[in-house]
């Protein structure tokens, strides 16, 4: 379970360019719960997304993973509760290291490290099942660099990564923005197999409505730092990205003017 | 060039191969510009020749030195990942300030050693008549032994923790890592390893000099980048490698220089030519690139 309340952050305070992006936005995921959140640029989902990986503090309010406060615990504390696929396919991999080397590294998310071999024989083998599941071929390729990968092979490789060891919540940043339309198809396809096999508790943060419909249990829209729409259950089933449209406008008396949200 | 001067260059070369070595470690692998080597590199040899002229054992007068460079790299990082100090500047503001500590240590410009004990003298004859032979090929165990813990080191789950750090700081903390201490750990271990050289160096050479560092980072970076444009690979053990043979054949290229009467080159000249030769070794990775696209094109 994952609970924000009232979170303040404002970039840049007291300067010309001041920026309040979260304006006292509260938010409760329940275990087990796949959570959709959309909303226009500026809205505040990035900064959400990063404050509840801890990769920056909010101002005020609080962070509760699991009845644990961890609003002032730094990224690399949290990461054994927080797994994460980040937007830009280079972010979420390390350049430079092999495809095993990658994925040791995830697997010992959250565990000390000491200084025993980072690679086993037998985590080879799970590494070369877990690949297996792609279907690209990339079990026979674990010594080869990971930027010789295309983006999509990177983001499901990132995904795997992200499933080696149990999170209290998956975090997902718009990680198909990047891809072509099959490519992100398949990654999103991946993400729902590997979610429900799991039972991850998740929230996927997207630039697209229909994406937003389309997976998880519930979808959250997100406005000038806040929640502005939260549906679930038969009312979420019953919805298309036009009523989606017309709920957003009458919530915010406003016609929306950012087309990426309106054509995903 | 005499069988002596051959084998004077290559042990000059095993002391830089393990300046080498820790220049790999800040540079490349922790992504983190240091100089703090010109600094440290004299900091392990007047340690190690204050102990030693003290009546101290050599070994621990070299792990003493090693130990005086790993808080100097700590002090670096520190200054960086703590004060947020420019990771060059942080570096330079040491290196500065260990010129007077150096002075301080000694207690002198410089500190001579002739007849004192070293980690050499056990495996030297009496009349010194087999010095030649025997200061490199301590020097080389001293190496091949780094070398093997570094690889293992490498390998390790804090080792890739290291790794990663230099490569994907963001990726590192989200997979757990504590970024900021992988940086004082890797630091302090490269300029362990640099100080280890400094300590090293002053019993080949039977004395310390408080400017014994100028210059050290640069052919440390020299044989890092002659290494890798002569063996590029990712593998890390291939890349301990080839930075170990880049600091012997950089010392080689240098005593063939210098010994070759008809360039008419002298030893003031040296620095002149470890300038050209680290801009040529710099040049030669995108010639080469150049020259690969023509041919594809042509094919």
């Amino acid at each position: 379970m994952m609970r924000a309340e009232q979170l303040f952050k404002t970039f840049n305070p007291g300067t010309p360019i001041e920026n309040p992006v979260l304006r006292g936005l509260s938010l409760t995921i329940e275990s087990g719960q796949f959570v959709t959140v959309i909303g226009s640029n500026g809205a505040g989902k990035s900064t959400l997304l990063n404050a509840i990986s801890g990769d920056l503090f909010v101002d005020s309010g609080s962070l509760h993973i699991d009845e644990q406060d961890v609003t002032r615990v730094p990224a690399w504390q949290r990461a054994g509760m927080v797994a994460r696929v980040f937007q830009d396919p280079m972010a979420g991999t390390c350049e430079g290291l092999s495809i095993e080397e990658n994925m040791a590294l995830a697997w010992h998310r959250g565990r000390s490290r000491g200084f025993g071999r980072a690679i086993r024989a037998e985590q080879r083998e799970l590494f070369r099942d877990k690949l297996a599941m792609l279907k690209l071929g990339l079990e026979n390729r674990l010594a080869d660099r990971i930027d010789l990968l295309s983006g999509g092979q990177r983001q499901a490789v990132s995904l795997l990564m992200a499933s080696l060891q149990p999170s209290r919540i998956l975090l997902l940043d718009e990680h198909t923005a990047a891809l072509d339309p099959k490519t992100a198809a398949f990654v999103l396809e991946l993400t729902d197999r590997i979610v429900q096999e799991n039972k991850l508790t998740a929230m996927m943060v997207t630039h697209s409505m229909r994406q937003a419909l389309d997976h998880g249990h519930r979808t959250v829209m997100l406005h000038q730092g806040r929640v502005v729409l939260d549906v679930s259950g038969d009312e979420r089933k019953q919805m298309q990205v036009s009523d989606l449209l017309a709920m957003f406008e009458k919530t915010r008396g406003e016609q929306i003017d950012d087309d990426a949200l309106l054509l995903g | 060039m005499t069988p002596i001067a051959l084998m004077g260059a290559l042990e000059i070369g095993l002391i830089f191969a393990l300046v080498a070595l820790g220049v790999l470690i800040s540079f490349r692998i922790l992504d983190f510009p240091d100089l703090t080597a010109d600094g440290s590199f004299p900091l392990g040899g007047a340690v190690a020749a204050t102990l030693i002229a003290g009546g101290h054992d050599p070994w621990l007068a070299c792990g003493f030195g090693a130990l005086a460079g790993a808080v100097s790299g700590l002090v670096t990082a520190w200054l960086h990942v703590r004060l947020n100090i420019l990771q060059l500047l942080a570096s330079i503001l040491v290196m500065i300030a260990l010129y007077s500590i150096n002075l301080r240590i000694m207690g002198a410009p410089n500190m001579p050693l002739i007849g004192s004990p070293t980690v050499f003298a056990p495996f030297i004859g009496e009349a010194l008549e087999n010095s030649w032979l025997v200061q490199p090929a301590v020097l080389a165990v001293i190496i091949v032994a780094a070398k093997i813990a570094l690889d293992l080191f490498f390998a390790s789950q804090t080792g890739l923790a290291m790794r990663a750090t230099g490569a994907n700081p963001r990726m590192a903390r989200a997979q757990g890592v504590a970024t900021e201490r992988m940086v004082l750990a890797g630091m302090a271990l490269s300029n362990a390893l640099i100080a280890l050289a400094g300590a090293l160096y002053v019993q080949t050479q039977g004395g310390a000099d408080v400017s014994m560092g100028v210059g050290t980072i640069v052919v440390g970076l020299a044989a890092v980048i002659i290494g890798e444009t002569l063996l590029p690979s990712r593998k890390l053990w291939v890349i301990t490698l080839a930075t170990i043979i880049g600091a012997l054949l950089y010392r080689l290229l240098i005593a063939v220089a210098l010994n070759a009467d008809f360039i008419g080159l002298q030893a003031q000249d040296l620095n002149l030519i470890t300038a050209l030769l680290v801009g040529g070794a710099l040049v030669l990775p995108q010639l080469k690139a150049k020259l690969r696209r023509k041919g594809g094109k042509a094919s």
